[in-house]
Protein backbone atom coordinates (compact mmCIF):
# COMPACT_ATOMS: atom_id res chain seq x y z
CA UNK A 1 0.00 0.00 0.00
CA UNK A 2 1.02 3.13 0.47
CA UNK A 3 3.69 5.32 3.03
CA UNK A 4 2.82 7.62 5.89
CA UNK A 5 -0.61 9.85 5.20
CA UNK A 6 -4.12 10.31 4.45
CA UNK A 7 -5.40 8.16 1.14
CA UNK A 8 -8.39 7.96 -0.90
CA UNK A 9 -8.05 4.84 -3.19
CA UNK A 10 -10.19 4.82 -6.34
CA UNK A 11 -13.27 6.25 -3.55
CA UNK A 12 -16.49 5.96 -5.83
CA UNK A 13 -19.41 7.78 -4.07
CA UNK A 14 -23.20 7.85 -5.57
CA UNK A 15 -26.26 9.18 -4.02
CA UNK A 16 -29.45 7.37 -5.48
CA UNK A 17 -28.15 6.74 -9.36
CA UNK A 18 -26.56 10.12 -9.43
CA UNK A 19 -22.20 9.38 -9.38
CA UNK A 20 -20.88 11.83 -7.31
CA UNK A 21 -16.98 10.58 -7.61
CA UNK A 22 -15.57 8.41 -9.49
CA UNK A 23 -12.54 6.21 -8.65
CA UNK A 24 -10.78 9.35 -7.05
CA UNK A 25 -7.09 8.81 -6.05
CA UNK A 26 -6.35 11.61 -3.26
CA UNK A 27 -3.26 11.40 -1.08
CA UNK A 28 -1.89 13.99 1.89
CA UNK A 29 1.24 13.42 3.21
CA UNK A 30 1.64 14.42 6.99
CA UNK A 31 2.94 18.18 7.14
CA UNK A 32 1.59 18.30 3.82
CA UNK A 33 -1.11 20.91 2.23
CA UNK A 34 -3.10 20.28 -0.24
CA UNK A 35 -5.45 22.24 -1.78
CA UNK A 36 -8.60 20.73 -3.75
CA UNK A 37 -10.69 22.41 -6.16
CA UNK A 38 -13.36 22.13 -8.44
CA UNK A 39 -17.14 23.71 -9.58
CA UNK A 40 -20.07 23.23 -7.17
CA UNK A 41 -21.59 19.84 -7.55
CA UNK A 42 -18.11 18.20 -8.24
CA UNK A 43 -18.14 16.10 -5.29
CA UNK A 44 -15.52 17.86 -3.04
CA UNK A 45 -17.51 17.85 0.24
CA UNK A 46 -18.38 14.66 -0.36
CA UNK A 47 -14.46 13.68 -1.11
CA UNK A 48 -14.26 15.58 2.20
CA UNK A 49 -16.77 13.57 4.24
CA UNK A 50 -15.48 10.16 2.80
CA UNK A 51 -11.70 11.20 4.01
CA UNK A 52 -13.11 12.75 7.40
CA UNK A 53 -15.01 8.57 8.14
CA UNK A 54 -18.00 9.93 7.67
CA UNK A 55 -19.41 8.24 4.98
CA UNK A 56 -18.73 4.77 3.64
CA UNK A 57 -17.32 5.11 -0.31
CA UNK A 58 -18.95 2.62 -2.46
CA UNK A 59 -16.21 1.67 -4.17
CA UNK A 60 -12.45 2.21 -2.79
CA UNK A 61 -11.61 2.82 0.71
CA UNK A 62 -9.59 5.72 2.84
CA UNK A 63 -6.36 4.61 4.46
CA UNK A 64 -4.72 6.23 6.84
CA UNK A 65 -0.80 5.81 6.96
CA UNK A 66 -1.21 2.82 4.91
CA UNK A 67 -3.85 1.12 6.90
CA UNK A 68 -7.22 0.54 5.18
CA UNK A 69 -10.19 1.83 6.69
CA UNK A 70 -13.45 -0.03 6.87
CA UNK A 71 -16.61 1.36 6.86
CA UNK A 72 -17.25 5.13 8.47
CA UNK A 73 -18.91 6.89 11.25
CA UNK A 74 -19.33 4.44 14.69
CA UNK A 75 -17.87 1.69 12.59
CA UNK A 76 -14.62 3.41 12.67
CA UNK A 77 -13.43 3.16 16.18
CA UNK A 78 -13.14 6.59 18.06
CA UNK A 79 -9.22 6.82 18.51
CA UNK A 80 -8.79 5.90 14.51
CA UNK A 81 -11.77 8.60 14.09
CA UNK A 82 -10.22 11.39 15.70
CA UNK A 83 -7.49 11.42 14.01
CA UNK A 84 -9.18 13.34 11.20
CA UNK A 85 -10.51 16.02 12.07
CA UNK A 86 -13.34 18.31 10.02
CA UNK A 87 -14.07 21.83 9.62
CA UNK A 88 -17.46 22.66 7.88
CA UNK A 89 -18.32 25.27 5.57
CA UNK A 90 -21.44 26.91 8.11
CA UNK A 91 -20.42 26.93 11.62
CA UNK A 92 -24.05 27.51 12.24
CA UNK A 93 -24.89 23.93 10.68
CA UNK A 94 -22.04 22.82 12.91
CA UNK A 95 -22.16 23.36 16.04
CA UNK A 96 -25.35 22.04 18.77
CA UNK A 97 -27.90 25.68 19.12
CA UNK A 98 -28.20 24.37 22.75
CA UNK A 99 -24.34 23.86 24.30
CA UNK A 100 -22.27 27.17 24.79
CA UNK A 101 -19.09 27.49 22.76
CA UNK A 102 -17.19 26.59 25.98
CA UNK A 103 -19.17 23.04 25.65
CA UNK A 104 -18.47 23.02 22.25
CA UNK A 105 -15.27 23.09 22.16
CA UNK A 106 -14.76 20.61 25.59
CA UNK A 107 -17.45 17.91 24.06
CA UNK A 108 -14.85 15.43 22.08
CA UNK A 109 -12.99 15.46 25.08
CA UNK A 110 -15.63 14.70 27.59
CA UNK A 111 -17.24 11.88 24.87
CA UNK A 112 -13.99 10.61 24.82
CA UNK A 113 -13.69 10.20 28.56
CA UNK A 114 -10.97 12.69 29.48
CA UNK A 115 -10.92 14.05 32.90
CA UNK A 116 -12.98 17.53 33.35
CA UNK A 117 -9.78 19.08 34.86
CA UNK A 118 -7.88 18.17 31.90
CA UNK A 119 -10.72 19.43 29.67
CA UNK A 120 -11.09 22.81 31.48
CA UNK A 121 -7.16 23.03 30.58
CA UNK A 122 -7.46 21.81 27.04
CA UNK A 123 -10.69 24.16 26.35
CA UNK A 124 -8.99 27.24 28.25
CA UNK A 125 -5.57 26.82 25.97
CA UNK A 126 -7.60 26.17 22.74
CA UNK A 127 -9.77 29.20 23.45
CA UNK A 128 -6.39 31.25 24.01
CA UNK A 129 -5.03 30.20 20.60
CA UNK A 130 -8.22 30.77 18.49
CA UNK A 131 -9.02 34.18 19.97
CA UNK A 132 -12.05 33.42 22.15
CA UNK A 133 -12.39 35.75 25.34
CA UNK A 134 -13.73 34.10 28.51
CA UNK A 135 -16.67 35.73 27.68
CA UNK A 136 -17.93 34.42 24.41
CA UNK A 137 -16.83 31.37 25.29
CA UNK A 138 -19.92 31.08 28.69
CA UNK A 139 -22.62 32.53 25.40
CA UNK A 140 -24.34 29.95 23.10
CA UNK A 141 -24.12 30.11 18.78
CA UNK A 142 -27.01 32.44 18.60
CA UNK A 143 -25.62 34.85 20.56
CA UNK A 144 -22.02 34.88 18.56
CA UNK A 145 -20.80 35.91 14.63
CA UNK A 146 -20.00 33.36 12.24
CA UNK A 147 -16.62 34.10 12.75
CA UNK A 148 -16.48 33.57 16.18
CA UNK A 149 -18.04 30.37 16.03
CA UNK A 150 -15.95 29.05 13.07
CA UNK A 151 -12.91 30.10 15.63
CA UNK A 152 -14.83 27.53 18.25
CA UNK A 153 -15.45 25.27 15.61
CA UNK A 154 -11.48 25.25 14.83
CA UNK A 155 -11.01 24.75 18.45
CA UNK A 156 -12.96 21.65 18.78
CA UNK A 157 -11.84 20.40 15.61
CA UNK A 158 -7.80 20.33 17.28
CA UNK A 159 -9.19 19.30 20.16
CA UNK A 160 -8.11 15.91 20.23
CA UNK A 161 -4.78 16.92 18.06
CA UNK A 162 -5.93 15.73 14.98
CA UNK A 163 -2.99 14.04 12.41
CA UNK A 164 -4.97 15.38 9.51
CA UNK A 165 -7.59 18.17 9.18
CA UNK A 166 -9.75 19.25 6.59
CA UNK A 167 -11.17 22.16 5.89
CA UNK A 168 -14.14 22.37 3.48
CA UNK A 169 -14.56 25.43 2.85
CA UNK A 170 -13.74 26.45 6.10
CA UNK A 171 -12.99 30.33 5.51
CA UNK A 172 -15.54 31.20 2.97
CA UNK A 173 -18.19 32.44 5.34
CA UNK A 174 -15.31 34.96 7.07
CA UNK A 175 -13.95 38.11 6.49
CA UNK A 176 -10.45 38.87 5.57
CA UNK A 177 -9.19 39.50 9.14
CA UNK A 178 -10.80 36.37 10.18
CA UNK A 179 -9.76 34.28 7.80
CA UNK A 180 -6.21 35.58 7.64
CA UNK A 181 -6.34 34.30 12.09
CA UNK A 182 -7.81 31.03 11.14
CA UNK A 183 -5.17 29.83 8.76
CA UNK A 184 -2.56 31.41 10.75
CA UNK A 185 -3.44 29.02 13.72
CA UNK A 186 -3.83 26.21 11.16
CA UNK A 187 -0.56 26.80 9.73
CA UNK A 188 1.25 27.10 13.22
CA UNK A 189 -0.73 23.67 14.56
CA UNK A 190 0.40 22.25 11.41
CA UNK A 191 4.09 23.05 11.83
CA UNK A 192 3.98 22.30 15.56
CA UNK A 193 2.25 18.90 14.78
CA UNK A 194 3.64 17.88 11.19
CA UNK A 195 -0.42 17.78 10.44
CA UNK A 196 -2.01 16.95 6.54
CA UNK A 197 -4.43 19.24 5.72
CA UNK A 198 -6.97 19.21 2.73
CA UNK A 199 -7.91 22.80 1.90
CA UNK A 200 -10.93 23.04 -0.04
CA UNK A 201 -11.73 26.28 -1.44
CA UNK A 202 -12.87 28.52 -4.39
CA UNK A 203 -10.56 31.02 -3.70
CA UNK A 204 -7.15 30.77 -5.81
CA UNK A 205 -5.60 33.19 -4.05
CA UNK A 206 -5.60 31.97 -0.36
CA UNK A 207 -4.63 28.26 -2.45
CA UNK A 208 -2.11 29.60 -4.05
CA UNK A 209 -0.46 30.74 -1.36
CA UNK A 210 -1.41 28.15 1.69
CA UNK A 211 -1.32 25.31 -0.37
CA UNK A 212 1.93 23.17 -1.17
CA UNK A 213 0.01 21.27 -3.83
CA UNK A 214 -3.14 22.12 -5.89
CA UNK A 215 -5.53 19.08 -6.87
CA UNK A 216 -8.44 19.92 -9.43
CA UNK A 217 -11.83 18.09 -8.84
CA UNK A 218 -13.72 18.08 -12.29
CA UNK A 219 -16.98 17.98 -13.08
CA UNK A 220 -18.74 14.93 -13.21
CA UNK A 221 -20.10 14.20 -16.68
CA UNK A 222 -23.48 14.92 -17.37
CA UNK A 223 -24.34 11.13 -18.75
CA UNK A 224 -23.06 8.43 -16.53
CA UNK A 225 -19.82 7.80 -18.15
CA UNK A 226 -18.63 4.27 -18.66
CA UNK A 227 -16.52 3.17 -15.71
CA UNK A 228 -12.99 2.57 -16.53
CA UNK A 229 -13.21 4.66 -19.61
CA UNK A 230 -9.52 5.93 -20.00
CA UNK A 231 -11.63 9.37 -21.11
CA UNK A 232 -13.57 9.50 -17.86
CA UNK A 233 -10.46 8.63 -15.14
CA UNK A 234 -8.60 11.73 -16.82
CA UNK A 235 -11.66 14.11 -16.22
CA UNK A 236 -12.24 12.64 -13.07
CA UNK A 237 -9.16 13.92 -11.70
CA UNK A 238 -6.35 15.72 -13.00
CA UNK A 239 -3.43 16.86 -11.01
CA UNK A 240 -1.25 20.15 -11.26
CA UNK A 241 1.89 20.51 -9.98
CA UNK B 1 -27.58 33.17 -6.88
CA UNK B 2 -28.47 35.73 -9.22
CA UNK B 3 -32.45 35.20 -8.72
CA UNK B 4 -32.94 36.01 -5.26
CA UNK B 5 -36.38 37.82 -6.03
CA UNK B 6 -37.74 35.00 -7.54
CA UNK B 7 -39.16 33.38 -3.89
CA UNK B 8 -40.92 36.45 -2.87
CA UNK B 9 -42.15 36.60 -6.76
CA UNK B 10 -43.11 32.78 -6.20
CA UNK B 11 -44.83 32.97 -2.49
CA UNK B 12 -48.13 32.83 -2.08
CA UNK B 13 -49.88 34.73 -0.05
CA UNK B 14 -50.02 33.07 3.21
CA UNK B 15 -53.75 32.45 4.38
CA UNK B 16 -54.08 33.35 7.83
CA UNK B 17 -54.12 30.59 10.48
CA UNK B 18 -57.23 30.84 12.16
CA UNK B 19 -56.30 31.49 16.44
CA UNK B 20 -57.84 31.12 19.72
CA UNK B 21 -57.71 34.62 21.08
CA UNK B 22 -55.87 35.72 23.81
CA UNK B 23 -59.93 35.78 25.60
CA UNK B 24 -60.60 32.33 24.34
CA UNK B 25 -56.98 31.09 25.94
CA UNK B 26 -57.55 32.64 29.33
CA UNK B 27 -60.44 30.61 29.87
CA UNK B 28 -59.72 27.93 29.02
CA UNK B 29 -56.72 27.86 31.29
CA UNK B 30 -59.12 29.09 34.32
CA UNK B 31 -61.59 26.14 33.17
CA UNK B 32 -58.59 24.07 33.37
CA UNK B 33 -56.90 25.23 36.26
CA UNK B 34 -60.66 25.00 38.27
CA UNK B 35 -61.49 21.32 37.21
CA UNK B 36 -57.49 20.40 38.02
CA UNK B 37 -58.04 22.18 41.55
CA UNK B 38 -61.70 20.47 42.29
CA UNK B 39 -60.00 17.59 41.23
CA UNK B 40 -57.06 17.58 43.90
CA UNK B 41 -59.39 19.23 46.19
CA UNK B 42 -62.91 16.87 45.87
CA UNK B 43 -61.69 14.04 48.43
CA UNK B 44 -60.81 16.23 51.18
CA UNK B 45 -63.94 18.69 50.83
CA UNK B 46 -66.41 16.48 49.13
CA UNK B 47 -65.93 12.48 50.16
CA UNK B 48 -67.45 10.17 47.82
CA UNK B 49 -68.90 6.80 49.02
CA UNK B 50 -68.45 5.35 45.31
CA UNK B 51 -71.07 2.57 46.40
CA UNK B 52 -73.66 4.74 48.15
CA UNK B 53 -77.27 4.49 47.40
CA UNK B 54 -79.76 6.41 48.37
CA UNK B 55 -83.06 5.03 46.87
CA UNK B 56 -85.37 7.56 48.15
CA UNK B 57 -84.05 10.02 46.29
CA UNK B 58 -84.00 8.21 42.82
CA UNK B 59 -84.02 10.63 39.55
CA UNK B 60 -84.66 14.03 41.41
CA UNK B 61 -84.64 17.12 39.02
CA UNK B 62 -82.09 19.63 39.30
CA UNK B 63 -82.94 21.57 42.65
CA UNK B 64 -81.13 23.68 45.33
CA UNK B 65 -79.98 20.06 47.41
CA UNK B 66 -78.80 18.43 44.04
CA UNK B 67 -77.94 21.06 41.68
CA UNK B 68 -77.40 18.89 38.44
CA UNK B 69 -79.98 16.33 40.23
CA UNK B 70 -80.10 12.72 41.21
CA UNK B 71 -79.50 9.42 38.67
CA UNK B 72 -81.48 6.12 39.35
CA UNK B 73 -79.64 5.09 42.34
CA UNK B 74 -80.19 8.16 44.08
CA UNK B 75 -76.75 9.19 43.38
CA UNK B 76 -75.77 13.29 43.13
CA UNK B 77 -75.00 13.46 39.76
CA UNK B 78 -72.37 16.49 39.97
CA UNK B 79 -70.80 14.67 42.57
CA UNK B 80 -69.84 12.15 40.68
CA UNK B 81 -69.31 13.80 37.78
CA UNK B 82 -66.43 15.79 39.78
CA UNK B 83 -64.72 12.10 41.07
CA UNK B 84 -65.81 11.10 37.12
CA UNK B 85 -63.59 13.72 35.99
CA UNK B 86 -61.01 13.26 38.06
CA UNK B 87 -60.56 9.41 37.19
CA UNK B 88 -60.55 10.42 33.42
CA UNK B 89 -58.19 13.18 33.65
CA UNK B 90 -55.75 10.64 35.54
CA UNK B 91 -56.49 8.09 33.23
CA UNK B 92 -55.76 10.80 29.94
CA UNK B 93 -52.90 11.91 31.71
CA UNK B 94 -50.90 8.10 32.09
CA UNK B 95 -52.37 6.62 29.02
CA UNK B 96 -50.61 9.67 27.23
CA UNK B 97 -47.13 9.38 29.16
CA UNK B 98 -47.50 5.28 28.21
CA UNK B 99 -48.40 6.34 24.37
CA UNK B 100 -45.23 8.47 24.42
CA UNK B 101 -42.68 6.30 26.06
CA UNK B 102 -43.89 3.16 23.88
CA UNK B 103 -43.69 5.72 20.73
CA UNK B 104 -40.42 7.31 21.56
CA UNK B 105 -38.57 4.18 22.38
CA UNK B 106 -39.98 2.86 18.77
CA UNK B 107 -39.03 6.05 17.07
CA UNK B 108 -35.72 6.18 18.96
CA UNK B 109 -34.84 3.09 17.87
CA UNK B 110 -36.05 3.27 14.12
CA UNK B 111 -34.83 6.53 13.85
CA UNK B 112 -31.34 5.62 14.80
CA UNK B 113 -30.56 1.86 14.23
CA UNK B 114 -32.21 2.45 10.72
CA UNK B 115 -31.86 -0.01 7.98
CA UNK B 116 -33.86 -3.21 8.24
CA UNK B 117 -35.14 -2.24 11.89
CA UNK B 118 -36.05 0.43 10.93
CA UNK B 119 -38.47 -0.99 7.89
CA UNK B 120 -39.63 -3.73 9.76
CA UNK B 121 -40.94 -1.00 12.70
CA UNK B 122 -42.43 1.62 10.44
CA UNK B 123 -44.11 -1.41 9.11
CA UNK B 124 -45.57 -2.26 12.10
CA UNK B 125 -46.72 0.65 12.87
CA UNK B 126 -48.21 1.24 9.44
CA UNK B 127 -49.94 -2.27 10.42
CA UNK B 128 -51.58 -0.69 13.65
CA UNK B 129 -52.34 2.38 12.18
CA UNK B 130 -54.78 0.40 9.52
CA UNK B 131 -57.07 -0.90 12.07
CA UNK B 132 -58.86 0.98 13.98
CA UNK B 133 -57.76 2.14 17.53
CA UNK B 134 -61.01 2.64 19.33
CA UNK B 135 -61.84 -1.24 18.35
CA UNK B 136 -57.95 -2.05 19.23
CA UNK B 137 -58.17 -0.78 22.45
CA UNK B 138 -61.59 -2.67 23.28
CA UNK B 139 -59.84 -5.69 21.86
CA UNK B 140 -56.69 -5.06 24.85
CA UNK B 141 -59.47 -4.34 27.40
CA UNK B 142 -61.38 -7.67 26.58
CA UNK B 143 -58.36 -9.31 26.96
CA UNK B 144 -57.47 -8.24 30.23
CA UNK B 145 -60.70 -7.96 32.32
CA UNK B 146 -61.74 -4.20 32.62
CA UNK B 147 -59.62 -2.20 35.19
CA UNK B 148 -58.21 0.68 35.70
CA UNK B 149 -54.87 -0.43 34.42
CA UNK B 150 -56.75 -2.03 31.39
CA UNK B 151 -57.85 1.09 30.08
CA UNK B 152 -54.98 3.04 30.50
CA UNK B 153 -52.54 -0.14 29.11
CA UNK B 154 -55.49 -0.13 25.92
CA UNK B 155 -54.96 3.64 25.46
CA UNK B 156 -51.50 4.08 25.61
CA UNK B 157 -50.70 0.69 23.47
CA UNK B 158 -52.78 2.07 20.80
CA UNK B 159 -51.78 5.73 20.30
CA UNK B 160 -47.94 5.58 20.42
CA UNK B 161 -47.74 5.31 16.68
CA UNK B 162 -48.37 9.02 15.82
CA UNK B 163 -45.18 9.70 18.57
CA UNK B 164 -42.77 6.48 17.29
CA UNK B 165 -43.37 8.69 13.69
CA UNK B 166 -42.44 11.90 14.77
CA UNK B 167 -39.14 10.72 17.29
CA UNK B 168 -38.48 8.73 14.05
CA UNK B 169 -38.42 11.43 11.33
CA UNK B 170 -37.41 14.19 13.77
CA UNK B 171 -34.06 12.20 14.47
CA UNK B 172 -33.74 11.09 10.50
CA UNK B 173 -33.23 14.75 9.82
CA UNK B 174 -31.45 15.55 12.79
CA UNK B 175 -28.89 12.91 12.11
CA UNK B 176 -27.85 14.23 8.53
CA UNK B 177 -26.49 17.66 9.95
CA UNK B 178 -23.41 18.22 10.78
CA UNK B 179 -22.92 18.97 14.19
CA UNK B 180 -23.39 15.10 14.17
CA UNK B 181 -20.93 15.02 12.17
CA UNK B 182 -18.95 16.97 13.89
CA UNK B 183 -19.71 14.58 17.28
CA UNK B 184 -19.15 11.58 15.27
CA UNK B 185 -15.89 12.81 14.37
CA UNK B 186 -14.68 14.07 17.56
CA UNK B 187 -15.03 10.67 18.69
CA UNK B 188 -19.00 10.17 19.97
CA UNK B 189 -20.10 6.97 21.03
CA UNK B 190 -23.80 6.15 19.65
CA UNK B 191 -25.49 6.11 23.03
CA UNK B 192 -23.79 9.86 23.51
CA UNK B 193 -24.67 11.18 20.07
CA UNK B 194 -28.16 10.35 21.18
CA UNK B 195 -28.85 11.21 24.49
CA UNK B 196 -26.48 14.18 24.41
CA UNK B 197 -27.35 15.67 20.44
CA UNK B 198 -30.24 14.44 19.53
CA UNK B 199 -32.06 13.63 21.74
CA UNK B 200 -32.12 16.84 23.20
CA UNK B 201 -33.77 18.55 20.17
CA UNK B 202 -36.52 16.01 20.09
CA UNK B 203 -37.90 16.30 23.77
CA UNK B 204 -39.52 19.55 23.63
CA UNK B 205 -41.91 18.12 20.69
CA UNK B 206 -42.23 14.71 22.16
CA UNK B 207 -43.32 16.63 25.33
CA UNK B 208 -46.37 18.44 22.82
CA UNK B 209 -46.94 15.54 21.64
CA UNK B 210 -48.15 14.30 24.70
CA UNK B 211 -49.91 16.97 25.70
CA UNK B 212 -51.83 16.88 22.53
CA UNK B 213 -52.49 13.63 23.31
CA UNK B 214 -54.30 14.15 26.96
CA UNK B 215 -57.85 15.50 25.55
CA UNK B 216 -57.58 12.54 23.02
CA UNK B 217 -57.09 9.85 25.77
CA UNK B 218 -59.52 11.11 27.99
CA UNK B 219 -62.54 11.00 24.97
CA UNK B 220 -61.20 7.17 24.78
CA UNK B 221 -61.36 6.59 28.03
CA UNK B 222 -64.98 7.91 28.16
CA UNK B 223 -65.70 6.06 25.28
CA UNK B 224 -64.39 2.67 26.64
CA UNK B 225 -66.20 3.07 29.58
CA UNK B 226 -69.74 4.22 28.02
CA UNK B 227 -69.00 0.53 25.83
CA UNK B 228 -69.21 -0.97 29.02
CA UNK B 229 -65.27 -1.83 28.47
CA UNK B 230 -63.82 1.00 31.00
CA UNK B 231 -64.03 0.80 34.93
CA UNK B 232 -66.01 -1.12 36.77
CA UNK B 233 -69.75 0.24 36.87
CA UNK B 234 -69.66 1.57 40.21
CA UNK B 235 -66.80 3.80 40.23
CA UNK B 236 -67.22 7.39 38.82
CA UNK B 237 -66.14 8.13 35.58
CA UNK B 238 -67.94 10.16 32.84
CA UNK B 239 -68.11 7.62 30.62
CA UNK B 240 -69.98 5.37 32.80
CA UNK B 241 -72.25 8.20 33.96
CA UNK B 242 -73.54 9.04 30.51
CA UNK B 243 -73.59 5.12 30.14
CA UNK B 244 -76.11 4.82 33.09
CA UNK B 245 -77.52 8.34 32.18
CA UNK B 246 -78.90 6.57 28.77
CA UNK B 247 -81.43 4.53 30.79
CA UNK B 248 -82.99 7.68 33.10
CA UNK B 249 -83.29 9.61 29.83
CA UNK B 250 -86.01 7.32 28.55
CA UNK B 251 -87.59 8.09 31.75
CA UNK B 252 -87.61 11.57 31.68
CA UNK B 253 -84.74 12.31 33.68
CA UNK B 254 -82.56 14.23 31.03
CA UNK B 255 -80.36 15.60 33.71
CA UNK B 256 -78.37 12.29 34.84
CA UNK B 257 -76.61 12.32 31.34
CA UNK B 258 -76.27 16.04 30.64
CA UNK B 259 -73.57 17.23 33.62
CA UNK B 260 -70.87 14.38 33.02
CA UNK B 261 -71.56 15.03 28.95
CA UNK B 262 -70.66 19.02 29.74
CA UNK B 263 -68.02 18.49 31.81
CA UNK B 264 -66.70 16.38 29.40
CA UNK B 265 -66.95 18.27 26.62
CA UNK B 266 -66.51 21.78 28.34
CA UNK B 267 -62.80 20.17 29.98
CA UNK B 268 -61.42 18.38 26.96
CA UNK B 269 -61.89 21.51 25.17
CA UNK B 270 -59.90 23.59 27.61
CA UNK B 271 -57.51 21.15 27.45
CA UNK B 272 -57.41 21.04 23.66
CA UNK B 273 -57.34 24.87 23.38
CA UNK B 274 -54.39 25.11 25.27
CA UNK B 275 -52.40 22.54 23.98
CA UNK B 276 -53.38 23.86 20.62
CA UNK B 277 -52.38 27.09 21.39
CA UNK B 278 -48.62 25.71 22.69
CA UNK B 279 -48.40 23.91 19.47
CA UNK B 280 -49.30 27.18 17.20
CA UNK B 281 -46.53 28.60 19.12
CA UNK B 282 -44.14 26.28 19.85
CA UNK B 283 -43.60 24.33 16.24
CA UNK B 284 -46.13 25.17 12.91
CA UNK B 285 -43.89 22.23 11.26
CA UNK B 286 -45.57 19.15 13.47
CA UNK B 287 -49.34 20.61 13.28
CA UNK B 288 -49.68 18.01 10.11
CA UNK B 289 -47.87 14.87 11.88
CA UNK B 290 -49.90 15.45 15.06
CA UNK B 291 -53.36 15.24 13.17
CA UNK B 292 -55.36 15.13 16.34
Amino acid sequence: MSDAGLAARQVTVSYGRQRVLDGVDLHIAPGETVGLRGPSGSGKSTLARVLALLHTPEGGHVSIDGVPIRGARHRVPAAVRTRVAILFQSPRAATDPRLSLADIVAEPLRATGVPAPAVRARTTELADLVGLTPDLLGRRPHAVSDGQLQRACLARALVHRPDYLICDEATAMLDASTQAHVAAVITAYQREHTAGVLLITHDTALMSRWASRGVDLAARPASPARPGSADHRDRALSRRS
Amino acid sequence: MTDLAAPSRLRRPRRPVPRTGRAGVAVAAVVLAGAVAACLLAPVLWPLDQSAVELGAIRLAPSGEHPAGTDDLGRDVLHRSLYGLRISLLVGAIAALVATVIGGCVGAVAGTVGGWVDRALMRVVDTIAALPHLLLGIFVVAMLRPSLGAVILSIGLTHWLSTARIVRSELLSLRTRPFIDAAISGGASRARVLTRHLLPHVLPRLALATTLMVPHAVWHETALSFLGLGLPPHLASLGNMINDGQRSLLTGAWWASLTPGLVLIVVTLALATLTGRWRDRLDPRVRAELNL
